[in-house]
């Protein structure tokens, strides 16, 4: 569990950094779902609920997905369906229940850049950007390769282009961490962008291209053990994902 | 910090530390239906609405939750005792313990979704966890209480 000495709702972004960048041990707040199970001494807990983060728009050639929007947004979103299809319900369907959804946030999920993260896998199948304090705009793969600073996600940045989509993902069982996550987007002039995640190290873009070799990808990557499963069993899943992932899209398209 | 918080319709204005959670407030606000089991947010077992959405009181912060509105089990007595008809007839009820999470959870499902799929039963109450039913009387008491209160 974590201590708060000080609790802040910045009335505005540029506030809430400042006052993030002032101490060490200030934290900006996501969902707080996976913060509790540490063991921090926060000094300012900062809360971006007044921000007007929690929304999802479409802003006319983009849609924009604020840092607070919760995982149970992004899973009944009519707005994502209609562009992206399943691809965000399938992805997040399986975290934990409805009331974690409820309060689990996208910002959250994002910038712990988790190994486990559905979420980040999913976003990197698209061509997503997101805009940050410290970094301004720029690609999600960008991001999720850098290190942990201090920094405060303010939103996502899809452009507004149907993509076909499918979320593949292999679990000891339902609502646990994924062993192997793989999402594939296949964007309107045929190109493919295949993220695998939980390898267990952080997602990645593993192919951009318009001829995946599932095999050849899946060999392309760096795998580990851990108490889920070994590299080896990785390596022998991801090629199975991929192709399953390829095969869905090809169906949909 | 000083905090106000309407629980069942009625404000509750306290100085809280920051990091009281919104379980320990609820509970201090005297709704004891309010458990906390895991503290790990897998077993549901503190659910409570905010805003008339089902969220895990023990990982919301009672400083989050200023001017929000909570409801717990004693704030739905009544649409409770309906569906408890229900689990009673079932044999859906063992310990209990899981109980009042497990029904604000589906009282929640109940409003949000109109013609839940098994699928859908089962995908929106994953984060229920239930250790003495293994969830067949469940899912038996949900069925016939949609069929009967739709």
């Amino acid at each position: 569990m974590y201590t708060i000495r000080h609790f802040l709702r910045p009335d505005s972004l540029e506030e809430a950094y400042q006052t993030l960048l002032h101490a060490r041990n200030n934290t900006v707040l996501g969902g707080c779902m996976w913060l509790r199970l540490g063991k921090r001494a926060i000094g300012t807990a900062i809360d971006l609920s007044s921000l007007g983060l929690d929304q999802i728009t479409d802003t006319g050639d983009c849609i924009e997905i604020g840092a607070m929007v919760t995982l149970r947004q992004l899973e009944t979103s009519g707005l994502l369906q209609q562009y992206f299809g399943a691809l965000f319900c399938d992805a997040v369907s399986g975290i934990v229940g409805t009331q974690f959804r409820n309060t689990a946030t996208v910002g959250g999920s994002i910038y712990g850049r988790f190994g486990f993260s559905d979420v980040l896998t999913a976003f990197l199948a698209l061509p997503t950007q997101i805009k940050t304090c410290r970094h301004g705009i720029l690609p999600l793969e960008e991001f999720a390769s850098l290190p942990y600073e201090k920094d405060i996600v303010e939103c996502l940045i899809l452009p507004k282009q149907a993509v076909t989509c499918s979320y593949q993902h292999i679990r000891f069982q339902a609502t646990d961490f994924p062993i192997l996550a793989c999402a594939v987007g296949m964007q309107a002039d045929n190109t493919y962008r295949i993220a695998v995640g939980a390898r267990p190290a952080r997602a990645c873009v593993a192919y951009v291209g318009t001829a995946p070799d599932p095999d050849v990808i899946a060999e392309s990557l760096p795998y580990a053990d851990n108490m889920r499963a070994s590299a080896a069993y990785r390596r022998q899943v991801c090629p199975v994902l991929i192709r399953r992932a390829l095969e869905e899209v090809q169906i949909c398209k | 910090m000083q905090v106000t918080i309407t629980i069942n319709g009625k404000k509750y204005t306290r100085l809280i530390e920051p990091d009281m959670t919104l379980y320990s407030f609820v509970r201090d606000c005297g709704c004891y239906s309010v458990k906390c089991g895991c503290e790990t947010t897998n077993c549901g077992l503190c659910t409570v609405w905010m805003d008339g959405k089902p969220v895990l009181s023990c990982s919301v912060l009672a400083a989050r939750a200023e001017g929000h509105t909570i409801t717990t089990l004693e704030g739905v007595q009544a649409d409770a005792k309906v569906f408890t008809d229900f689990l009673t007839a079932e044999g859906a009820e063992q310990c209990g313990f899981c109980s009042p999470g497990f029904i604000m959870n589906v009282l929640a499902m109940k409003r949000e979704l109109a013609h839940p799929t098994e699928a859908e039963i089962k995908q929106f109450l994953s984060g229920n966890l239930c250790r003495c039913t293994g969830y067949t009387s469940q899912m038996r008491a949900i069925r016939r209480y949609l069929e009967v209160e739709p």
